[in-house]
């Protein structure tokens, strides 16, 4: 090619690794950018960090219980919001690592630190199985509105299976699988230490484990989409025969975004699990795997912080509605998606966030 | 010159409709050629044959002396193939920077990659639109963002399908010098083009196309006096 249009000019000094990882928590791909921002989500983080000293510890339990779900809802909007395939059966994976962090916690136990390489061998299988399932979804060409469908199915598949488990034959070592009652009595996740270990029940260690684990979480995507994967993640949704007439082979990528949305939806299944020392067939049926779409669409799925503290309002409103409207908490979800798709397509959060910033702008000039 | 796209009795048909038919074809590297011909000659199938959207019945694709036949879109384009669709095929939500980033970020890294996509913003006359978002583009300057795009593949071939359609006579004057300049700087380019003022601008020979085959090929002169093609695609003077 000797095509000067585009031959590299002078080479400039090339900055390190770390100085590129970090410059890319801004970006094109996602909101927030300048002091302002940053001092904001500080100032987020020390409200969170100081919390539970101004708090009662069913509070600051259910506020972890929201963290749980978070990670689930950051991989949503990865696969649906950044790369365009709308996933139906994330909880496929979180129903799965769930199981699977009981399965090898029930057979091990939880001494050494057993529970944190179960959580990881959970992860694991869960991302396996996403990037198989990814695998023959877009090396098949299955595009669209099937994505849905076939990952809808996926989910329903594992929730029917794991209700006909009741049997005792339905066992992995002393694990009982328990059918549509579930599995139980894992234990939580443990934190080896001098004189006795640290469990991780619903409390304030859990919420600070996970306050570290969604802060890690949610700057550690940032990086990954303002990169050059971040770019072709989002040129595949626009449009994606230009972008593999580009030279991307894109179903690697779509791949790899479902893989990665796996995984965050199994650490969200295995934390669940250990949160609550049981997991159950329904975390895989209908009603599980719609409520993602909810938040990840109520939040904005284009946009990983939308996402983020999107998920977090809605959970704790659909707490509130759970304990004071019963019944019509769902109802109430449902008018919410079909609200925000008609009047705020982007998102509620992702609205308002870029409503701030016009008014911001307005200011300054 | 060497020859570096060779096309060899290449067949391809959907249900009855056959839109390539035995085509045997060549374009030498350096070349500007021009596919013209009428509707449905077949020679947008005829791009998406050399571009591995569609799978040939029979018949071989040779690009720089490499069967290429069983490839994927995306790998022939990382042997140097490049395309500029017919609709503008750009990333609408995305700024004119951001389209052209995700472009050249395969080849380009850190400063280059900023230097070069503004010195690109400014051979595409978009120099001033770079947090524009490319949606909003007029119809001309999304044609020149898509070939800016292409040229990101550091090609050797450039196919354009049409790159002038919709363009006011002034953009298609600087569209057929904007591709003058690219084939002087060694890529080969092959158009597909229904507007002959602008092939006798920027073409050295042409090729037209009729019912999936290849109907004649030679020079603007032979081609604009030759009675068959005049009879099936250009019309005579006194119709």
């Amino acid at each position: 090619m000797s095509d000067p249009v585009i031959s590299e000019p002078n080479p400039a000094p090339y900055p390190s690794a770390l100085a590129i990882w970090l410059a890319r928590l801004e970006g094109p791909q996602t909101m927030g950018r300048g002091p302002g921002f940053w001092v904001a989500m500080a100032l987020l983080l020390l409200a969170a960090c100081i919390f539970p000293a101004f708090s009662n510890d069913f509070t600051v339990g259910n506020i972890a219980y929201f963290m749980v779900w978070t990670f689930m809802a950051m991989g949503l909007g990865v696969v649906w919001g950044y790369c365009g395939s709308l996933s139906f059966g994330q909880t496929a994976f979180f129903g799965l690592a769930g199981y699977a962090y009981g399965v090898i916690t029930i057979n091990l136990g939880s001494s050494f630190g057993l529970t944190w390489l179960a959580l990881f061998l959970a992860v694991l299988i869960g991302t396996g199985f996403a990037l198989l399932i990814g695998y023959f979804m877009f090396y098949g060409r299955i595009k669209g509105v099937f994505i849905g469908i076939v990952t809808l199915s996926v989910t329903l598949v594992l929730e029917t299976f794991m209700a006909q488990t009741a049997g005792p034959q339905w066992r992995i070592g002393d694990a009982r699988l328990n059918g549509f009652n579930g599995m139980s009595g894992m234990p939580p996740l443990t934190i080896p230490w001098f004189g006795g270990d640290i469990l991780l029940y619903a409390g304030a260690t859990l919420y600070y484990v996970l306050v570290g684990m969604v802060v890690l979480c949610y700057l550690g995507l940032r990086m990954i989409l303002n990169a050059p994967f971040g770019n072709v993640l989002v040129a595949i949704r626009e449009n994606p025969e230009r972008t593999e007439m580009l030279g991307y082979d894109i179903r690697l990528y779509q791949t790899l975004a479902f893989g990665l949305g796996g995984a965050l939806a199994a650490l969200s299944g295995v934390l669940y699990t250990a949160w609550g020392q049981y997991i159950t067939p329904s975390s895989m049926g209908l009603t599980a795997a719609a409520l993602p779409i909810v938040w990840v669409a109520v939040g904005g799925r284009r946009d990983i912080t939308a996402t983020l503290l999107g998920t977090l309002i809605v959970i704790a409103g659909f707490q509130y509605l759970t304990i004071y409207g019963s019944q019509y908490a769902l109802v109430v979800m449902g008018a919410l998606l079909v609200f925000t798709v008609l009047v705020t397509p982007d998102g509620l959060v992702a609205t308002a966030i870029t409503q701030i910033g016009k008014i911001k702008e307005r200011t300054l000039r | 010159m060497s020859q570096l796209l060779e096309v060899s009795k290449l067949n391809k048909s959907f249900g009855g409709v056959h839109v390539a038919r035995d085509i045997n074809f060549t374009l030498e590297a350096g070349a500007m050629h021009c596919l013209i011909g009428p509707n449905g000659a077949g020679k947008s199938s005829f791009f998406r044959l050399l571009l591995g959207e569609h799978a040939p019945d029979s018949g071989q694709i040779s690009f720089r002396g490499d069967d290429i036949t069983g490839l994927r879109s995306f790998q022939r384009i990382r042997r140097g193939i490049s395309v500029k669709f017919q609709v503008p095929g750009i990333f609408k939500a995305l700024s004119v920077r951001q389209n052209l980033e995700v472009a050249f970020q395969n080849h380009l890294h850190g400063a280059s990659l900023g230097e070069t996509i503004e010195r690109v913003m400014d051979f595409t006359n978009l120099g001033g639109e770079a947090a524009t978002a490319a949606g909003i583009l007029s119809h001309g300057q999304q044609q020149w963002l898509e070939i800016g795009m292409a040229v990101g593949v550091e090609p050797t071939l450039l196919l354009l399908d049409e790159p002038t359609a919709g363009m006011s006579p002034d953009e298609t004057r600087k569209t057929g010098e904007m591709l003058h300049d690219l084939n002087n700087r060694g890529i080969t380019i092959l158009a597909v083009e229904h507007d002959m003022a602008f092939v006798e601008q920027i073409a050295d020979s042409v090729t037209v196309l009729h019912m999936g085959s290849i109907f004649a090929k030679g020079s603007i002169a032979e081609i604009t006096n030759n009675s068959g093609v005049q009879e099936i695609y250009l019309g005579t003077a006194d119709e």
